[in-house]
């Protein structure tokens, strides 16, 4: 009878395969273990056995194509089995060892609507509230029996029950603030000051709602998500507790910014393996562009012309090319960002901010100047919102303007990479035909997650980047 | 125009948006509704157990169903409980995809060597070359003044074994729907049914096709400050005591589980995140009960969520449901006893 063959689970932690060759064609016979076809996994190649003796009918993975563990890669005519030995076949596998649900052969799917208290149900009798015992009731307004409507008090029914909160106990004065996971994770996060607060809770303990309202008036809108399960838990323990200040130091207040970049800061390095490459490039010709319109610009648009508009627009080009470099990890799979949605470092008097340039790859140079320049504008002001600061997919940060030749940034988490462009130097350069002439050269240096990218991958983003800037000549639109 | 107007509203009444009919039914009644459609569409599904034929089955689950379907596939059998599951499992494994009733829950204990001896270990031992695809139904639970052998919950002993799927609706929705799906199921599953809800509680079934997946919990009730976790009779006590304290200011979210094995990690998760309070409830005794795996899920994989200590309400450590009526009472929970726990954990 006809059977499906499924791509089996190959190894513990990998979730899908690559077909590769098909040993077998369609109408070939093979026989029980015989290989029917290469999958490659991580970086090894195996070959999936015959599960029966049989004949293939149909291949229905393609080579090339990436599968999920358990997805049917062909149709086979089995031979020599009973009809029940085929059916088990095609039964799910054992269930693995973590409580992960077993497939079910459910064909109608139930229907979508929430649970409405229609289909919870009421009570066909006057029992609201459980089994009294026997006793009588106390209440005379005893609630009509056929809801679940609410009365107003509960008829008295026996059996006291002892508190349920075991662990009650309060602090002694003069020790440090015991709080919950959440609630010392919100007050790291928003850097509230545990001991400002006044707690709600059992004993004046400092519960989620006392914080997420300091929070909230603190800075409204500003509580961020819930924390999926994706936070590591050793990130902010070595932070907890702050040092003692020797006689020959001094403390310097920090503002809730400073807080959120360290921990930002702390994030990326310690989720991220992050790798760093740089190429020099030649800039002469963006210099000399720039300088020939900057004036007739500046007059025609209001704004100044710098290198940066020229740098996006490159840069965005060669996002699209380079799909993974505009990307997220996403544990089993990279997150490709479909926007190019560029951070801005801005460095301001209270601290680092990255506005963003949504859909950057939308504009032409002279639109990135202006929307550039509106955005660094109001970063400098404080005047940024919430929507300027969030959705970013790459980053772009211009050290060269603090002097640097190289700079070895941190990674905007949760992005996949950050460049930067240092200063513009004249150099003696080598050029073709072994001519030496004095060239305004610029490094460009780029971090990257090395779970996302390979020297490969980075190596390529940054090579069109350098191409792309050196190819920005007299007739590039501006 | 009018005409097409009141033409178009008896369509409306007649087809309700929905996309069908629905009814009231009780959780009985969707579970024979649900044994009648399976039988109907597939002819390996077959019933037996005592008193389930002629007598239709001693609180009417089957009743009508040997008078459609015949001896062949609706069987009485003797008082042997070792004989109704491990027959069970010996047509399972040969093809057949029978629903054993257990009585009551509590005469299951000589059936447990071919359930969870030998039934939960078939596919797995045979190296995924046999499986059993059958439902042990049976209802259990207390409330009913039934005593040591008329009251018991069983579900702790199946929700330990691997190789089971076990099931614990709590309203005739949900009854029938994963009734259906557990009998499709390919696997040995365990499904139990509260005894006091079977008329007791009545709500409303479509009457279209439709299947509830196994391992999915169902969030009965939204809240935001305290997350109740729940089956069985307890999910109507739960709401009922959300619906009292949501006059106190207390936002109380019910989570019916509707399958404790396995128990639905994502959804119990993502509801500890929103709230930050745990309790959980259920009938059955306290040490050892599927409360307990759902709290060491919760500690394990919401820990940084937790807002305070994880409580459980649940049947006193004791051998049996007393048969006396305030002993009874004693020992149930009520809605009293849950709104009690849920109010000093909000306000831990």
């Amino acid at each position: 009878m006809e059977t499906v063959i499924s791509l089996p689970q190959v190894g513990e932690s990998v979730t899908e395969g690559v077909i590769g060759k098909w040993l077998k064609n369609t109408g070939d016979h093979f026989e029980k273990y015989e290989p029917l076809v290469e999958v490659v996994t991580d970086k090894v190649t195996m070959e999936v056995p015959a599960p029966f003796d049989g004949i293939l009918i149909e291949i229905l993975a393609e080579e090339g194509q990436t599968l999920p563990m358990g997805a049917p890669i062909a149709k086979a005519e089995t031979e020599g089995m009973s009809d029940q030995e085929a059916n088990t076949l095609s039964a799910e596998p054992p269930p693995k060892p973590e409580n992960s649900p077993s497939i079910t052969t459910t064909s109608a799917s139930s229907p979508q609507e929430a649970t409405s208290r229609a289909r919870i149900g009421t009570f066909t009798e006057g029992t609201w509230g459980g089994p009294t015992g026997g006793l009588p009731v106390e209440e005379e307004e005893t609630p009509p029996s056929t809801t679940h409507s609410v009365p107003q008090t509960i008829p008295s029914q026996p059996a006291q029950q002892p508190p349920v909160i075991a662990n009650t106990t309060t602090m002694p004065e003069g020790q440090s603030i015991r709080s919950s996971s959440v609630v010392s994770r919100l007050a790291q996060e928003h850097g509230v000051d545990l001991s400002e607060i006044k707690g709600t809770g059992l004993g004046g303990r400092i519960t989620k709602k006392d914080i997420l309202k300091a929070i909230e008036l603190r800075e409204p809108g500003g509580v961020t998500g819930q924390v999926t399960g994706t936070t590591p838990i050793s990130l902010t323990t070595q932070q907890d507790t702050p040092p003692q200040i020797a006689p020959d130091e001094e403390a310097v207040a920090i503002s809730p910014l400073r807080r959120t970049t360290a921990n930002n800061m702390v994030r990326s390095v310690q989720e991220i393996p992050r790798a760093w490459m740089t190429m020099e490039v030649d800039v002469t010709n963006m210099v000399l562009r720039r300088n020939e319109v900057k004036k007739e610009f500046r007059a025609r648009e209001g704004v100044p012309l710098t290198y940066l508009p020229f740098v996006i627009n490159v840069v965005v080009d060669a996002l699209r090319e380079c799909p993974d470099v505009n990307s997220r990890w996403g544990v089993d799979k990279i997150i490709r960002r479909k926007r190019i949605n560029i951070g801005i470092a801005v460095a301001t008097a209270q601290g680092l901010l990255v506005p963003v340039l949504h859909d950057a790859d939308k504009y032409s140079i002279s639109e990135l100047a202006g929307a550039a320049y509106a955005l660094i504008k109001k970063a400098g002001a404080g005047t940024l919102g919430l929507e300027d600061v969030q959705g970013g997919t790459f980053t772009v940060n211009n050290t060269g303007a603090l002097g640097t030749i190289f700079t070895v940034p941190i990674i905007n988490y949760p992005q996949a990479a950050i460049i930067t462009t240092e200063a513009i130097v004249k150099r003696p350069i080598v050029l073709d035909d072994d001519i030496i002439a004095v060239r305004h050269m610029m490094n460009i240096c780029i971090s990257f997650d090395h779970r996302i990218l390979d020297g490969q991958g980075a190596g390529s983003f940054l090579s069109r980047v350098k191409k792309g800037i050196e190819a920005i000549g007299p007739t590039t639109p501006v | 125009m009018a005409s097409r107007t009141i033409l178009v509203l008896c369509l409306k009444i007649l087809f309700p948006p929905s996309g069908g009919f629905v009814a009231l039914k009780t959780v009985v009644e969707a579970v024979r509704e649900a044994m009648y459609e399976e039988m109907k569409r597939d002819d390996r599904v077959f019933l037996l157990g005592e008193d389930v034929g002629r007598r239709g089955g001693v609180f009417l689950a089957s009743q009508g169903l040997l008078e459609e379907f015949g001896e062949e596939r609706v069987m009485d059998t003797p008082l042997a409980e070792a004989a109704i599951c491990g027959v069970a499992l010996g047509a399972a494994v040969k093809g057949m995809r029978p629903i054993a009733e257990v009585q009551f829950a509590d005469f299951v204990w000589p059936a447990i060597n071919q359930i969870i001896g030998e039934a939960a270990r078939v596919h797995y031992g045979t190296n995924g070359v046999l499986n059993a695809p059958m439902v042990v139904r049976s209802p259990y639970g207390g409330g009913v003044k039934g005593g040591l052998y008329h009251s018991q919950s069983i579900e702790a002993y199946f929700a330990h074994t691997p190789g089971l799927k076990v099931v614990t609706p709590a309203t005739p929705f949900d009854a029938k729907g994963l009734l259906k799906s557990a009998i499709r199921d390919n696997n040995p599953v365990v499904f139990l049914e509260h005894k006091r809800t079977y008329r007791l509680v009545k709500g409303e079934v479509p009457e279209e096709e439709y299947t509830i997946p196994l391992g999915k919990a169902d969030v009965k009730l939204e809240g935001n400050d305290v997350s109740v976790f729940t089956y069985g009779l307890m999910v109507h006590y739960a709401i009922q005591a959300a619906d009292v304290l949501s006059q106190e200011g207390i936002s109380v979210e019910v989570v019916d589980l509707r399958t404790v094995r396995p128990l639905d990690v994502e959804t119990i998760v993502r509801s500890v995140e929103k709230t930050g309070k745990v309790v959980v409830v259920h009938e059955d005794n306290l040490t050892g009960g599927v409360g307990a795996e759902v709290s060491g899920i919760i500690a394990e994989h919401a820990f940084e969520h937790l807002d305070g200590p994880i409580i459980r309400l649940a049947g006193p450590d004791v051998p049996a449901m007393p048969f006396s009526p305030p002993l009874e009472a004693t020992f149930l929970l009520n809605t009293e006893k849950i709104a009690n726990g849920i109010r000093q954990l909000a306000s831990y």
